[in-house]
This record gives C-alpha cells, structure tokens and sequence, in this order.
C-alpha cells in the first residue's frame, strides 16, 4: 500500500521526486525543494491520497552521519547528482480516510538553508516550523510567524545543529528597558 | 441659556457616552502565567483585552525546555528511556512504550505476546490516571474543591498499583528494547481489582458532582468550541480531535500491540466543546476499565522478553554461569543496542492524543536524533483561535481541557 503511494507520486510529479523508499514500515519520499508546495497541495487534495493532516515537522542535521551510510536515511535514485547536503526537513503526513502515513523529505544544504512554508496547506505547520526554526535554523519562506517556540527570543544559536555543544553558557539577557514599555502608547 | 430638565438629562447621557466609549477603547494587557493558580501547566498568555473580551492572545511556551532531544542523542539507545518518563509525567508508561516501539519498529523486532499484553495493559492505567488528573484539576480550577479530591484520591488508588509493578509511581522507566523489566507480580490481578472497584465508586461521585452541575455545565458548555477542520488541520489528536467528532483512535484505526484483540468503543463528541471533551474522557476512563478486565482475561502466559540476547539482556544466570552470557550482557551494556542505519516513526494513542517518535539511527550504538512528537504542541497552536472573541474566564476551562502537559511540549 505504501508503495502503491509512491508510485503514484512518481507518476504524477515525476520531476518532483528524486528518491524513495519504503523501509521499517514506512514510505519516504525526497522531494525537491522547489516543488515541495506543489507536492504537498497533491498530497492534501488528491482523492488518493488525501493526507489531510500534517502530524509533524522536523528537521535532522546530517553533518556528523556517516556518508557512506547516508543510503539508508536518504535514499535518492540512483544517478541522481544532487549531492548529500547537511539538512533535511521532514513532514510526517496522515491520512485519516485511508489509514496511510508517508514521510516527505527534502534536503537543504548549510549555506542556503530555507525553504517554503506549508502554513497555506496546514494550521500545524505554523508551530511545527517554528520549532524546527528554533531548534536548526531552517527558514520557511513566507512563514507569518516564525518566531523561536521553545528557546526564548535572546537566545544564541540553533540547540539542536550538531556543532552546538552539549554543554556551555548562553550571554546574561538584559532588563528590558522599562523606558520603552513607557513610551508604547498602549501602556500610558 | 437654561436648560430644561430633559435637556440636561440628554447632556450627561451623551457626555457618559463618551466616558464609556473611552473605556471601552482602552484595551489592557495582563500577563497571565507563567505561574497562574488556575492554570496546571507552566505557559504564559499575554492577553490583549477588550473588557472582558480577549481580543489578542501571544501564547508563550518553553518554560520546562530541558534540551530533551540534545540529551537523547548524547547516549545509548536504553539511556533515552528514563529521559521519557519526564514527558508526560502523568502517563509516563505509555513514553516508555512508545519509545521503545519507535526502536523496535527500525530493528524489526517482533516483541513476545505478553509483553504486548502487558504493555497495553501499563498503557491503559496510564490513560486512566492521565485523564483522572485532567478532571480532578479542571474541577479544582473552576471551584470544585470536593470533586478534585475524589479524582486525586482515584488517582492515588492507581499509583501504588504502578508503584508495584515498576518500583516508582512516576518515574517509571518500566519498558525495555525487546521486552519489559520485570513480569507482573504475583496477586497483582486482586490488587488490580480491588483499585478499580475503588475508582469506578469515585467516579460515579464525581459524575454526580460535575456533570449536572449548574455551575460546572454553564461554564464548559458552548465555551472552547473547536470546529473539525480546524482540529484536523492543526494536527489535534486523541480527546481535542474525537471531541469534534472525528472517529479517529490510533487503537483502532492503526493498531498497534494487540489493541485489535480488544472489545472498546472509540468515544466520540459532537459539539467539540469543553463540556464534550470532559464527557469524553469521563467515557474512556470507563473503556479503560474495561480493557484493563479484558486483559487480564486474555493475557497469555510466556516469556516477557524475546531470546535474542543482542536486543534483551540475558538472564541472570547465563551471565555469571557462561561465558556467552557474560560476553552478551557486557557489549549490550558498555556498546548500546546495535540498532541499523535508518529512520522510523511510530506513534501510540497518549492521554492527549498521538505520542509519535521519529528516531534516527546510525548504527553505533547511539541515537543519531530522536524527535517527540508531543500531542499538546500542537493543541496548543490552535489554542489562540479558541480563545479570541470570548471571555477572558473562557480560558480555563478550554485550557484545563486541552490537558497541556509542560514535560511534554516542551521536552
């Protein structure tokens, strides 16, 4: 059954998809960035497939994986020159009509990490970007909100990249400036 | 220039108008949380209000971050579990399982069936106290002192019942890769019964006291409403998303375990309301007593755990009488589970809903990511649509309903 989605997937948007697999249970398919919306919008609105929940975001940072082992994580066709980059974003998609799952992925390499928001297609994607935001420092094109979700807004960095330490100090955050709540006009 | 009385009585009418008006315009900002006594959960809301009215809401959450996942990645495989209980900490049993179920769907093991029995079993009594503490605080916020101390007291009659199986009330650690700690003990199914006994005579006191009352049904009916597509479309699960009524439990629509051996019914409201998403956990709390029977009935006998010692530890005396056993229990420990390259994700229906771990691996012994996915997370992306336009004391009860675990969303 898993299969049988990919297959479709393949079909319909063949450019789109550049891997896929079907390994512990569960369909994976890469899809490139650029169609990734076009992609999605299949995938909710296609009778099919009608993957009407996006059960959740995430994003895994490959730097430290062993590449020659990246196969088995990401699992493009072979012949395809697109490289191993560091990132990948991964939605976890549900269909409560057909009782289906797939897992949709797309690479993003380090120096131009962004890539667009599902928040047109899903209300979770808002908060499930956020915290892949927060977490790794992906940027979601046209995102109406992407704010940090877990951290609090002075904090540096991105915890979950692999050359964040496991341990270590973040800067003493000042006292906000209580001139400035002063002067907005809603307090007065 | 005199006035006649109507006149004037026109004049300072208009003139309290615009007083009124001024008010009324002004709009305040209150800081609720990130301590509030009405609230169970560690969130802050900051409240934009229009008199009574929330007219804005930025909901800020984060307050028990504790950096789950980094720490997740800096063990092995088993050292992850103990980090779970600290999820949801109200049904910490049902973390363990679905962690170790996310691990042993990537390795493809096939765990023994009464391992499966009793992990359902764990899973139901950690339903069980998960939505007992969700009612008893929820009446407590409201004002129902007695209500909260007949759901406390259920709940008390539940923990000494995990506290024999696992050895902690909370912390409980219980579950293993490819099988469970220990087996159940000994009159552990008497122990069983007599606690549910106990609970359903609560229950029926709490039901007496809650759902007819005046105050409790004034102020939970028709306050919260959740509309279905905006419950399927921000990833609401388990009592958010039933309570609109959605017929969707992953116990039985994808089951996992043995759940389909069992006899339950999916509860399912209509409004999707607060009053339907305490009815609906007043009603599982009643199918979980009843599977918990169940069961116990049908439990198989057997081993808890699969033969394979590079997924369970040997037993006892294989390690201090051979040296196979010795050598197996010594790489297990010192080098972690050799779990293979790859990815998984495998979720099991929590209290709150879809409890779901998409685990990496890299096969070295170690987790390469683990990532909760936490069911309050994304009820709480929604929570802001349920609450502008409505009453500022709309809050508590939606967001006593909603169930926010802080472990969990914030991990």
């Amino acid at each position: 059954m898993s299969q049988s989605l990919i297959d479709l997937l393949r079909t319909v948007k063949p450019t789109a998809i550049v891997g896929s697999s079907v390994a512990a249970g569960d369909a994976t398919v890469i899809v490139v960035r650029e169609q990734l919306l076009d992609v999605m919008t299949f995938l909710r609105d296609d009778p099919r497939c009608r993957m009407d929940v996006l059960i959740d975001v995430t994003a895994v940072d490959y730097s430290e994986y062993d590449p020659a082992l990246r196969h088995a994580v990401t699992p493009l066709d072979a012949g395809n020159s697109a490289g191993l980059p560091r990132f990948e974003v991964v939605y976890h998609l549900l269909s409560m009509p057909h009782r289906q799952r797939i897992r949709v992925k797309v690479a993003l390499p380090d120096d131009d990490c962004h890539v667009q928001t599902m928040c047109s297609l899903w209300i979770s994607a808002n908060w499930g970007e956020r915290e892949a935001y927060d977490m790794f420092g992906v940027q979601f094109d046209g995102h109406p909100d992407l704010r940090r979700v877990l951290m609090y807004e002075e904090f540096v960095g991105h915890p979950l990249r692999k050359d964040f330490a496991q341990r270590g100090y973040q800067p003493l955050v000042p006292m906000p400036n209580l001139a400035d709540y002063a002067d907005n006009e809603i307090y007065r | 220039m005199t006035m006649t009385a109507s006149q004037k009585l026109t004049q300072i009418r208009s003139e309290l108008r615009t007083e009124e008006a001024e008010i009324i315009n002004d709009k305040m900002i209150i800081n609720m949380g990130p301590s509030h006594p009405a609230t169970h959960g560690t969130v802050k809301f900051v409240l934009t209000l229009d008199g009574e009215t929330v007219d804005d809401v930025d909901i800020t959450i984060g307050y028990l971050h504790r950096g789950f996942e980094k720490m997740a990645e800096a063990g092995t495989w088993q050292q992850v579990l103990p980090y779970t209980d600290r999820l949801n900490y109200v049904s910490p049993l049902i973390n363990n399982v679905g962690y170790v179920g996310a691990v042993e769907k990537l390795w493809g093991v096939e765990i023994t069936p009464r391992a499966k029995y009793i992990r359902m079993l764990i899973s139901e009594l950690s339903r069980m106290t998960d939505h007992l503490t969700s009612i008893a605080a929820g009446a407590l916020e409201l004002g129902g002192f007695t209500p909260f101390l007949y759901g406390v007291e259920a709940r008390e009659a539940l923990y000494p019942l995990v506290e024999e199986l696992t050895g902690a009330r909370l912390t409980t650690s219980y579950t293993r890769i490819g099988g469970l700690a220990k087996d159940i003990p000994d009159g552990y199914e008497q122990h069983m019964n007599t606690a549910l006994a106990h609970v359903e005579g609560l229950m029926i006191k709490v039901d007496k006291l809650l759902t007819k009352n005046r105050i409790f049904y004034d102020r939970m009916m028709h306050t919260g409403v959740l509309s279905q597509e905006d419950a399927i479309s921000s990833g609401c699960t388990g009592v958010m998303l039933r309570c609109t009524g959605v017929d969707w439990d992953l116990r039985k629509h994808q089951p996992y375990l043995a759940y389909d051996e069992l006899d339950f019914d999916v509860i399912v409201g209509s409004r999707g309301d607060n009053y339907d998403r305490y009815l609906c956990r007043m009603e599982e709390l009643g199918q979980s007593v009843k599977m918990i029977r169940q069961i116990f009935k049908q439990m198989p006998k057997g081993p808890i755990n699969v033969g394979d010692w590079k997924v369970c530890l040997p037993p006892k005396d294989a390690v201090y009488n051979s040296i196979e056993g010795m050598i197996a229990h010594f790489k297990l420990v010192t080098e972690g589970h050799q779990v293979p390259p790859g990815e998984a994700y495998f979720a099991v229906e929590g209290g709150n809903g879809e409890v779901g771990f998409h685990v990496v691996s890299q096969g070295n012994g170690r987790p390469y990511r683990v990532k909760v996915r936490p069911p309050c997370f994304y009820a709480m992306g929604i929570l802001k649509k349920m609450l502008v336009g409505h009453m500022l004391a709309d809050i508590i009860p939606t967001f006593d309903t909603l169930n926010m675990i802080g472990g969990e969303v914030d991990r």
